[in-house]
Formats: C-alpha cells, sequence, structure tokens
C-alpha cells in the first residue's frame, strides 16, 4: 500500500512512519531499523545487536531518511512520525556498496577454510549489495591469528570490527576483557592478559555474536560446514535453567549447541558450561536393544517380547492387592513424559517410593547482564518436573549415593535413566522383580530381569520443566541407535497391560496424561507450548513444591 | 620585539606580550590589563557576558567558525547539577601552531578567558585539554593555574564574588582525534578517544553526562579582551561576518614562516609576499592549503585576490579552518604531499567507522603507488570514488578532512597526477 495518508495519528506514545512504502505503527523511541524489522525489512548492519548498546559505527545500517541532508545511521535514530525512509534509495545502496568493499579491502576472503562460510553476515551482505568486482589490489594488512583463551581463537584478518564481543563482555558479561587495541585500519581486537578469557563462564557467547568468522570455536573448529548442519531446536540439558538452544547436527552427531532466542529464559545467550557438554550427547556405548534375563542368561530381544516379560514380572512380583514394596528410581535428565509414565506405572502397581539423584554444583553462575539467567546448582535440566510429580530427592551433591537403604527394602525394582555409577553388577540382584530402562551400558544394569533401551532427549520429542517451573519442548535431532525409544512408550505399554486400559499412543496424549497428574500443568497442551515454552500455573507450582 | 618575526601590519591583541618572559607571570599579566575582564564579567552577571560575546560577533578559531556566543546561549540557563568548560587545547591539525605559542607566553590569557566563559555558561569547573606532546605548555599552564589558585582568582571564591570556578590542566596521551570535541571528552572522561554520535549535542549531555560548552584556545584567549573593551570594540577588524583578528600561522614555502596575528580579511597574498617575505628565490607559487591539512587545497588562481575570512576563503572553493596557511612553491610534488597528509589521517583515524577506518589507508597505498611512478588513470577515478564514499558517512568528520585534499588535489592538480603514471597506463594511449 502506498502511504498518502502520513497525515494520520499515531495512537499516543507511538509513531507512524512509511518505509520503503509500507507504514508501520511503533512506539516513540523505537529505531527506524527496529521499526524496519517489524514490517520485514531487514537493513544490513553489524554492530547493532538487539541486546547490547549501538555506537553506530558499521555505517552499515545508514538509511535515507526523506528530506535530511546526510544518510542517518537507523540503528541509533529514532524513527519520527510521519518520516518516510528509503532503506533501498539509490543513494543508501551506494553508500552499501562503497562499504561493503571497505570491508574487503583487507578482508582475506579465505571462505574455504572458514567455519563461518555460510552462515556469514559479510558474504550475504556482499553477495546481496557488493561490487561486482573489487577495486582493491594493494597488498592486505595481516594480523594473523590469536588465541584468546578458552575456547575462542581470534583471526583478526577478517574482523569487520563491529565491537561486538567487546560489548559483549563488558555490558553482558559483566567481564571486561577485550578491548580494542590500536587505531585506524590497525585496530585490532586484544585480550589484557596472557590467560585471556579463560575463566570468564559466558565467553562462548562472543563466537555467536560475531557476524564474520573473526571470532571462532576451538571445538568446532573445521568440524562442519554451516550448510550441512541442522539446526534444531531444543532445550539445554546441563542445568535446570533451560537456556533454550539448537542442536547443530550433521551424520548423526551434535556438532555443538547455539543459544536460542527467548527472552523470559536465556535472551540471546547460554553458559560455557552448558555449550561445551554436548558429547554425551554423541556417545556410543548405548543399549541398542532390550534385554532379556538376568546375566549372565541375558539375550536380547524383541519390544514386545520384552515388555511381555516384563509385564509377566511385575504381576508375579506385584500381584495386585499385594504388599510388594515397589521403589523407583527415576532421573532428572528424564522428559516430563517419561517421568509420568513411571509415576502412573507404580501408581499402577499399588503405590510406592519414587527417588531420584541429581548431581548440584556449590554455587550458581549468574550473568551479570541478564539477572534471571545463570548456570543453576541443579545440573539436570528436569529436576523440577520431577518433583512436581512427587518424586523425592536423595544421595549426595555430586549425584550419587543414598540408594543402599532404599534398594534393600524393595521388592520391586524400576531404575529409569539413573547410570549408576556408583554400582557393581550385583546392584538389584536381590530384588524379586528388577527392571532398567535406560539408554547407556552401565554394570549396575547387569541384574535386571528385564533391559530396555531408551533414546536421549535429543532423539524425540518432549519436554522438561525448568527451575522456575516453565514448560518446555525439545524435538529429535538424531536417529535412536538401535531399537531404542522413548521410556513413555514402554512404561505406558507395562502400565496398560497391568491395568488393562489404553496406553497414550503419541507424545501429545503423554503430556495430556501429565498434565491430569499435576494440577499446577491443568488445561495445559503439548502444541501451546510453543517453541519458547509456558510457565506451569505458579501458585500450584509453589504449593506442590512446598507439600513434597 | 623578539618573537621570531613580527610586521608592522600585525595587529597584536592576543599576541600581545609573546616573546617576553615576563608575560607568562601573575604579575606581568596583570601588567598588560590582564584579569580585568574577569573582574568586569563578575560585575555584569553571565547573560550580559553571552551578549557582549555575541555583539562582538567572535567565531569559534578551533576551525568549523561557529559564534561563540550563540553556542554559549545553547547551556540551559537554569542549572540542575554541574555545567562544564572544556577547553580545546590539543592543537594538532597539521599545519597549525597557534595555541602552542598562546599558551607557551600567555598562559593567563587563557585561564583568563576560561574563568570568564566558565562564569557565562554558569560551569563549575574548566577543564583545560592540553596536547600531550606540548610539554612546555603543559608545564606553564600547570604554573600558572598554581598562580590563579593562589590569588583568589580560581577556586571557591572567585575575586571574591562567591563564585566557584575550578581549572584543571589535562594533558592528553598524543592522538589527533582527541582533537574532536566529542573524543576530547570520552578522553577527559578516562576512555578511548572515540567521537560520540550527535545528538546529543555537548550542550545537552556532554562531558560527563552533564552540559558542556567546548571552545577553542584562541577563542577564549580572545574573550578577556573582547568582555574588557567590549564588542564594537572587537568589531573594528575584519568584516561583518567575520569581525577581529586572527593568527595565521604560515608555513612552507615562505621566507618568514611562523604566527602573525592579523585583523579578518587579510588579503592572502599580501600574507605571503608582504607579512611572510614571499617565496625563496626563483621559486612561484603553486598551491596554498589555507586551513590546516583539512581542507580543499587552492591553486595560485584561487590565492590570488583572496581575503583571508570565514566567507572569502569559502568563495575561493576552501574553507580558513584554523587559519593554518601552507604555502607550496612550484618545486613540489602535490602527489607527495597530499600523500603525506592523508597518511597522517591513516595513523589518526581512529578506527571506528568503516570508510575511514579502511578508506584512509586504502586512499595512502594508491597515493602511494602513484606516487612510485605504479599508477594507473582508473586509480584516480578510485580515489574520487572512495573519497565521495568517505564523505559524510561518519559519525565524525575525520573522514570528510582525509578525502578533501585528496579530491580537491585530483581536481586541480590533476597533471601532476598524470605525470607519474606511466604512459601505457593513460587513457587514450594507443
Amino acid at each position: 500500500m502506498s502511504a498518502t495518508d502520513t497525515g494520520t495519528t499515531a495512537p499516543p506514545g507511538h509513531v507512524k512512519v512509511t518505509i520503503d512504502g509500507q507504514e508501520v505503527v511503533v512506539p516513540k523511541g523505537t529505531t527506524i531499523l527496529q521499526a524496519a524489522q517489524k514490517i520485514g525489512i531487514e537493513v544490513p548492519h553489524y554492530c547493532y545487536h538487539p541486546a547490547l548498546s549501538s555506537p553506530a559505527q558499521c555505517r552499515l545500517c545508514l538509511v535515507e531518511v526523506v528530506g535530511a541532508p546526510k544518510l542517518a545511521p537507523s540503528c541509533v535514530t529514532a524513527a519520527q512520525d510521519g518520516q518516510v525512509v528509503q532503506t533501498a534509495s539509490e543513494k543508501a545502496k551506494a553508500m552499501r556498496e562503497g562499504v561493503l568493499e571497505f570491508y574487503l579491502a583487507n578482508h582475506p576472503l579465505d571462505c574455504p577454510i572458514c567455519d563461518q562460510s555460510g552462515e556469514c553476515k559479510l558474504q550475504d551482505y556482499v553477495f546481496a549489495e557488493g561490487r561486482k568486482h573489487g577495486r582493491a589490489r594493494e597488498p592486505k594488512r595481516v594480523f594473523g591469528r590469536d588465541d584468546f583463551g578458552a575456547d575462542i581463537l581470534f583471526y583478526g584478518d577478517r574482523c569487520v570490527m563491529c565491537t561486538r564481543c567487546v560489548r559483549f563482555m563488558e555490558e553482558v558479561a559483566g567481564d571486561p576483557l577485550l578491548t580494542v587495541v590500536e587505531r585506524g585500519n590497525r585496530s585490532v581486537i586484544d585480550t589484557f592478559f596472557e590467560e585471556g578469557l579463560q575463566g570468564s563462564p559466558y565467553a562462548g557467547n562472543i563466537v555467536d555474536v560475531c557476524p564474520v568468522g573473526a571470532l571462532v570455536s576451538k571445538d568446532f573448529l573445521h568440524k562442519a560446514r554451516a550448510w550441512d548442519l541442522e539446526h534444531i531446536p531444543s532445550v539445554c540439558p546441563n542445568c535446570s535453567q533451560g537456556c533454550n538452544i539448537e542442536l547443530h547436527v550433521r551424520d548423526g552427531l551434535v556438532q555443538r549447541l547455539r543459544p536460542r532466542l527467548n527472552p523470559e529464559v536465556n535472551g540471546h545467550w547460554m553458559c560455557d558450561y552448558g555449550r561445551y557438554r554436548y558429547e554425551g550427547l554423541n556417545r556410543r556405548d548405548r543399549i541398542e536393544a532390550p534385554l532379556v534375563g538376568r546375566a549372565p542368561a541375558r539375550r536380547a530381544s524383541g519390544w514386545s517380547e520384552a515388555l511381555d516379560a516384563a509385564a509377566a514380572r511385575l504381576r508375579e512380583g506385584a500381584p495386585r492387592g499385594g504388599q510388594a514394596r515397589v521403589l523407583a528410581v527415576a532421573s532428572a535428565e528424564a522428559p516430563n513424559e517419561d517421568l509420568a509414565a513411571l509415576r502412573s506405572l507404580v501408581d499402577t502397581l499399588g503405590g510406592g517410593d519414587i527417588v531420584f539423584r541429581s548431581p548440584r554444583a556449590e554455587e550458581e553462575i549468574p550473568l551479570p547482564g541478564m539477572l534471571t539467567l545463570a548456570r543453576r546448582r541443579d545440573l539436570a535440566p528436569n529436576v523440577h518436573g520431577a518433583e512436581l510429580l512427587g518424586m523425592r530427592r536423595v544421595g549426595g551433591e555430586d549425584g550419587t549415593g543414598g540408594l543402599d537403604e532404599h534398594v534393600r527394602r524393595a521388592d520391586v525394582l524400576i531404575v529409569l535413566g539413573d547410570e549408576l555409577p556408583d554400582f557393581g553388577e550385583e546392584f538389584g540382584r536381590e530384588r524379586a522383580v528388577y527392571l532398567y530402562l535406560g539408554s547407556y551400558e552401565t554394570p549396575g544394569a547387569a541384574a535386571a530381569d528385564v533391559v530396555l533401551p531408551v533414546s536421549t532427549f535429543a532423539e524425540r520429542e518432549g519436554t522438561f520443566t525448568n527451575f522456575e517451573g516453565r514448560m518446555q519442548r525439545f524435538w529429535p535431532g538424531l536417529d535412536a541407535p538401535g531399537a531404542s525409544r522413548p521410556a513413555w512408550r514402554a512404561l505406558f505399554a507395562l502400565r496398560a497391560a497391568l491395568a488393562g486400559d489404553e496406553a497414550p499412543g503419541t507424545v501429545e496424549e503423554a503430556f495430556h496424561h501429565l498434565t491430569r497428574l499435576v494440577p499446577a500443568l491443568e488445561g495445559m497442551t503439548l502444541d501451546g507450548l510453543g517453541t519458547e515454552g509456558a510457565r506451569a500455573r505458579t501458585e500450584v507450582a509453589a504449593a506442590t513444591r512446598a507439600g513434597d | 620585539m623578539a618573537y621570531p618575526y613580527t610586521h608592522p601590519k600585525e595587529v597584536r591583541v592576543l599576541s600581545r606580550g609573546w616573546g617576553e618572559p615576563a608575560t607568562r607571570t601573575l604579575d606581568g599579566w596583570r601588567a598588560l590589563q590582564g584579569y580585568q575582564g574577569l573582574a568586569k564579567a563578575l560585575e555584569m552577571g553571565p547573560d550580559a557576558v553571552i551578549e557582549t560575546v555575541k555583539s562582538s560577533g567572535l567565531r569559534g578559531r578551533g576551525g568549523a567558525g561557529f559564534p561563540t556566543g550563540l553556542k554559549w546561549s545553547f547551556m540551559p540557563k537554569e542549572k540542575s547539577g554541574a555545567h562544564y568548560l572544556c577547553c580545546n587545547a590539543d592543537e594538532s591539525e597539521p599545519g597549525t601552531f597557534k595555541d602552542r605559542e598562546l599558551m607557551r607566553w600567555t598562559p593567563h590569557q587563557l585561564i583568563e578567558g576560561c574563568l570568564i566563559a566558565a562564569y557565562a555558561i554558569r560551569a563549575d569547573h574548566a577543564y583545560i585539554y592540553c596536547r600531550g606532546e606540548f610539554f612546555e605548555a603543559n608545564l606553564v599552564l600547570a604554573r600558572a593555574v598554581e598562580e590563579a589558585y593562589a590569588a583568589g582568582l580560581a577556586g571557591s571564591d572567585v575575586l571574591g564574588s562567591g563564585v566557584s570556578i575550578d581549572v584543571t590542566v589535562h594533558q592528553g596521551a598524543g592522538a589527533y582525534i582527541c582533537g574532536e570535541e566529542t573524543a576530547l571528552m570520552e578522553s577527559l572522561e578516562g576512555r578511548r578517544g572515540l567521537p560520540r554520535i550527535k545528538p546529543p549535542f555537548p550542550a545537552a549531555v556532554g562531558v560527563f553526562g552533564r552540559p558542556t560548552t567546548i571552545n577553542n584556545v584562541e577563542t577564549l584567549c580572545a574573550i578577556p579582551h573582547i568582555v574588557r573593551e567590549g564588542g564594537a570594540w572587537y568589531r573594528q577588524w575584519g568584516t561583518e561576518k567575520s569581525p577581529g583578528t586572527k593568527l595565521f600561522c604560515v608555513s612552507g614555502h615562505v621566507r618568514k614562516p611562523g604566527n602573525y596575528e592579523l585583523p579578518m580579511g587579510f588579503p592572502m597574498m599580501d600574507l605571503i609576499r608582504d607579512v611572510c617575505g614571499g617565496m625563496p628565490e626563483g621559486r612561484s607559487l603553486k598551491a596554498v592549503i589555507p586551513g590546516g591539512a583539512s581542507v580543499p587545497i587552492m591553486t595560485a588562481e584561487e590565492c590570488d585576490g583572496c581575503a583571508l575570512h570565514y566567507e572569502g576563503v569559502v568563495e575561493r572553493g576552501s574553507m580558513l579552518g584554523c587559519a593554518s596557511v601552507i604555502v607550496m612553491d612550484d618545486s613540489t610534488n602535490i602527489v607527495k604531499q597530499v600523500r603525506r597528509m592523508v597518511d597522517f589521517f591513516a595513523h589518526e583515524s581512529c578506527g571506528q567507522c568503516t570508510p575511514c577506518r579502511e578508506g584512509t589507508s586504502w586512499l595512502s597505498r594508491v597515493l602511494r603507488r602513484i606516487e612510485d611512478g605504479r599508477g594507473t588513470e582508473d586509480d584516480l577515478s578510485t580515489l574520487l570514488s572512495l573519497g565521495d564514499e568517505m564523505t559524510g558517512t561518519t559519525i565524525c568528520v575525520l573522514s570528510d578532512s582525509a578525502a578533501a585534499p585528496v579530491i580537491s588535489s585530483i581536481q586541480k592538480f590533476k597533471d601532476d597526477y598524470l605525470a607519474l603514471i606511466p604512459a601505457r597506463d593513460k587513457a587514450g594511449v594507443a
């Protein structure tokens, strides 16, 4: 629509601007760049980042404001009522073409060996709007490569001097370990001391904020090309904050984790503790098939045989109306749907204790620039989810111990997800019935009557509940190895076999089942959580917590 | 007088007392009616001081020529906290050396100017940001400030008026960009000297986040005289739009280079031939840069008949700037001179804005190649296009300044460039 009626007034506290022929109404004080974003117009930029201050120095976001003598930096220029902005006028485009050529004057164009290639803003912008042929024929300035400490390498020649990394460290990390040294085109990002970024708990984010390949991760160095990576929305499994992340997957392996924007939880960020703990998802020591019989008389089987065997053992060990003592050992790494299924199965068996063990760090690691974000003390993603289902934490702060007494008293023992690192092959051998559901091979499962292979959260859909009761979804990014599948399928199937009713067949139904178990979740649906999750009703959640 | 060279046509108002060691002292300055302007200002009240300066028509001597009284009137009349005055004494424009002499010989003239200006804009504190390399000026100023405090001229009770104005000399660390007013404030606050985005302007949000006025040394040195003698008195020299006297720093191919205080509007050729003694024997004028390295270069024809006031130099295609007249005779290799100036800007670019950070050094490398006989005619259009892309596209004007001599020299001295380009690379050569 053409903007012929700019005379119409915007609501109080708002301004109406016309950008590239489209009208948009935004709150007063909104910058032109943000107003343009609102209607899907992306003004190229480097130094602007929505979570950092704007120095307006990259000069790429300059746009033409009709009637103004000079182009205006759209990242710091507030939209004015009635203003007409052209982001792609001849003048603005010529300016961008010129600035992009300046960027290339000293850029090494080493895209073939650059990790950023394929997700590089310099590539993208030059491809879209750069000169067809560069005119620079002078020798290029050379900085070489610098180790910034921690996981970070710096390729100064690729740097566009946007200073996002410097501002991130100062404004968000609260740890000003980076600066610009020298001036003019000798300007270069540097650290102050030999140790560089070592020990700074959020430094990994500077690789994400770097729009080009200047800051790269040693861990990811030359591991994969950007265009070969699949991006799977997920939730960080390494503490109870539940940072929204993407799994970047190639060849069935997680290559790296990246934060995914969620203003309510983690903003644009995640901590290094979480970021670099993804190798567990690529572990190969997996249980790949159901196993029936206690070792050494053990054999692999199909699912139906294994489930039948497990149901039979449970019927014998915990007959209806009997007095069998049931103990379930859960894990705070298990998704809600699995925990809900476990809860229901235990209830069907006549009730019993469900305990879990989970490591706790000595202290939180907060992010000074975002007070709601911290690496939490609980180093598992679903402690709160387990607690909402009435499960009880046992054992020490390192996530071990605390089981002996409970196990000794139990007739029926069901373990879900706990790798039992502090136990050997004798674990559970004295129990009448012992079922083990887990992903990884462990001596602790040797005495189980039936072992069921469980897919990890990265291989399936489901939800975790973070420390503040926020239900958040994740999606499958890896193929589950062998016959492993989500634990809720097996647990609900066992329950159905015992109770003679219908088992939830989809993850939505499994989630629905969960919401009926926990009053605080009443009315929630899996789809309703969206990609950013939703909070359980807090007053109820708090009450549930206080009562456990 | 002993000061290197003087000339009868000079009108020595600000430079009166130069060369006399006594002027550096409080007593010496008082002997030249020193601090009478301050006493009078305190009687007049701040608004009347601003009106007087407005009536004098004094324009900022740092280069931009903005009317000083008007600038002062931008400061809030009602104080809601501290106000500051910054004296820009970071004189580093190539070819300029007037402020150094003002500070070396007449430190009290500057301090008096600062006190009056601070009083007028209701500032609590005047910072003199002095170029780091000016070791002598820094020492002389520091000594004079001590004297002023001891005599009750500065401090909590200026001349018994109850007005409190502190004066601090801050020694810079040697960056050209810190002479840009917003970079100066950043540096004064203890950060890297990076120019700030305007708006907000310093009169609203200046140093330490408070309303601030920044004036050049020469501007502030004119203030005591204007307040003491009145605005009309100052207008006896110069023109309606450019009143008063001006210090001209003449360097280059003249027999008597130096500082000369002349009425605004003085003919450029009289300055070169008469006041400065003309070119060396047998040489003729080739080019003049009239206002420091960042203004366009002028040809000999443009200089002929050029009156040295703000409007006169603009008429001739350049700018008066800070009146640093660099004279070049016919032995000059223009490309080399321009390259040297661009080298300077490339070295001094703060590196924030891309067009300046990359453009200045790119210009310099292309110019170097042409100078070495490896240029092509295409390079000239590249230089012009880069210069165009560097003009008006950055936070401060350093980028524009670096581009100006390149653009103007290619436009006006193209033959000098072509003479350095090997024949086979010239357009139109078969």
